[in-house]
């Protein structure tokens, strides 16, 4: 790939101007913070349950267009699923923008607009850090106390 | 002792076509464009005399120095310290003894921070550094001053990007032990006035560790009439090979100081009751040296030596001033450091793109530029920007790669849509 529009694709693009579910959540069940400590790049994720259900999540921080359009599809994508559910998508996810396979069948199809992100090494992280904050809150403990985080 | 390139000097100015010849990498295609290499910062190419220097030392003369009684190791030996004594005269240091050979410039920078902090620093001592130094000019001290209970204070830095000389006198107190201030910015190029900070330190008892790593590449080095009581840097941003780098201390100094790290070849005598230490240099080069890398760093200083300095110097200031008027006319850049003296280094920020994703396009461009918070996190925080662009010359630059940076830059902001 040489020509930057192919990386970066109008979805993505529109994702980075105008992240969607882009905001602090009250009383969230589950949090964790995501931190690129090569850029600097970081974010922090909510959920709220409803069972083993995301009933909610969002998501806030800052970064480059890749980790913050990646952010924000994550939101859409998971909301809805279950625990269980979210968790393959994120192994699907990463095997995807590794190399380590094609876009997977239980991969919400904007998601594969990622799929170029595996021709540039360095900027795995940066689609993939969202996911990683993801993967720390679905596991955190609940957060019964203001504050508490997990990463 | 090394070959060195004939005829690459021209009379009143820079043949640089002819130095690229000298790199065979800047030859490279890159993402199907000819590679602009604007990362120099991060570490400048290598002539083809220094690896040939390298290779043939490894091929042709490889043995350890200070060790044997057979030629090879004493002819190694001898060229080692020869290589040492090219860099005295390089640095303008009063005796070869004060050049202590390291892995770069951070170890050189934890030796000193590790041996000669630990020996001075006292609880409630300080230690002043400058908002603008990389991390391994905060990191090291920050170590040591945790370890005795020292406090670590910082020049705060101008909005143009100068260190704020003003602050410094009420920043300098009787607690004040070390002063460390870097030479060169590695994000804003700017050039620090170590002679002026260098006499002020002095003035209150402490001693001054200037970090050279971004300044031996771009500037003349002096350590005497700098004021630096140690002078650190890298051979492999002055076209040198990695894994080698430099320590200059006043002798007075080093032969005050205590071993960092122990092992063979830094030592007198040893047995269990007690261990005697070699005098210095040697006390400071425990272990084998990098040997190889040590006669690359001899070549690189030939080859810095037979350029004219002076048409160095007026290149770069000239390329530089061509890569700010250009840069300068792409819509949404701001500078990030706009110093009086300001040498081989550009930073800047293009409004609603991140650094990273430039850094992206630039590379699909085929320029390599670097994009990012430069490990100078304090400085960034100084400037409010998460990271910036840096664009960072050598000698072989020409307008041209500048000019490739500009389309770059350009094709960003049409990618963006901004």
């Amino acid at each position: 790939m040489t020509d930057a529009s192919e990386l970066y694709q109008s979805l993505i693009l529109d994702h980075n101007r105008a992240p969607r579910n882009f905001r602090a959540m009250e009383q969230p069940d589950r949090s964790a913070e995501g931190y690129n400590p090569l850029c600097g790049d970081q974010l922090k994720v909510w959920l709220k349950l409803d069972g083993d259900r995301i009933a909610d999540v969002s998501f806030q921080g800052s970064g480059c267009a890749i980790s913050k359009a990646s952010a924000s599809l994550m939101t859409t994508a998971v909301k809805g699923k279950t625990l269980a559910e979210a968790g393959k998508m994120f192994d699907s996810f990463h095997r995807m923008v590794t190399g380590a396979g094609g876009p997977a069948d239980d991969l919400p199809s904007k998601l594969a607009v990622f799929a170029g992100v595996r021709e540039f090494p360095a900027r795995v992280k940066c689609a993939s850090l969202a996911w990683h904050a993801l993967s720390s809150a679905m596991h955190a403990p609940d957060t019964a106390s203001p504050g508490a985080t997990s990463s | 002792m090394t070959a060195t390139h004939p005829g690459a000097v021209v009379a009143g100015g820079l043949d640089v076509a002819r130095l690229r010849h000298d790199f065979p990498v800047l030859r490279a295609v890159v993402n199907g464009r000819p590679l602009a290499y604007l990362d120099n910062g991060a570490t400048s190419q290598k002539p083809r005399a220094v690896v040939e220097a390298e290779s043939d030392f490894a091929l042709l003369e490889n043995a350890n120095v200070h060790r044997g009684v057979h030629t090879l190791s004493q002819r190694a030996t001898a060229r080692y310290d020869a290589v040492r004594e090219q860099l005295r005269r390089f640095l303008n240091a009063a005796v070869a003894d004060e050049i202590v050979f390291t892995s770069g410039t951070t170890a050189a920078i934890n030796l000193v921070a590790q041996s000669y902090g630990r020996s001075v620093l006292r609880p409630g001592d300080e230690i002043l550094l400058s908002e603008m130094e990389h991390h391994s000019n905060i990191v090291p001290w920050q170590l040591v001053a945790e370890a005795v209970g020292a406090r670590i204070r910082a020049i705060p830095v101008t909005g143009t990007g100068e260190l704020d000389l003003d602050a410094v006198p009420a920043l300098l107190t009787d607690r004040t032990r070390i002063v460390a201030i870097t030479h060169v910015s590695n994000v804003l190029g700017t050039v620090n006035p170590v002679r002026r900070i260098a006499d002020l330190a002095h003035a209150a008892g402490a001693v001054v560790l200037v970090d050279g790593a971004q300044g031996v590449p771009h500037l003349p080095v002096d350590v005497q009439a700098l004021g630096a009581d140690f002078y650190v840097a890298s051979a492999h941003k002055m076209y040198g090979p990695t894994g080698v780098g430099f320590l200059y201390g006043r002798l007075a100094l080093l032969e005050a100081m205590p071993p960092w790290q122990g092992g063979g070849g830094m030592i007198q005598t040893v047995s269990f009751e007690g261990t005697t230490y070699a005098p210095v240099p040697a006390r400071f080069e425990a272990g084998t040296p990098p040997v190889c890398q040590v006669m690359g760093l001899g070549a690189a200083i030939d080859y810095l030596g037979q350029l004219d300095w002076a048409a160095v110097q007026r290149h770069e200031a000239e390329l530089l001033g061509y890569a700010i008027e250009r840069v300068g006319t792409v819509p949404g850049v701001r500078f990030i450091g706009t110093a009086r003296e300001q040498v081989g280094v550009l930073s800047f920020v293009l409004e609603g793109i991140h650094p990273h994703d430039v850094g992206t396009v630039l590379d699909l461009h085929g320029v390599a530029v670097r994009a990012s918070h430069h490990c100078a996190q304090p400085l960034m925080r100084r400037f409010g920007v998460s990271g910036t662009v840096r664009a960072s010359f050598a000698l072989y630059n020409t307008r041209a790669e500048v000019d490739q940076l500009v389309g770059g830059l350009r094709e960003a902001r049409k990618v963006f849509g901004s």
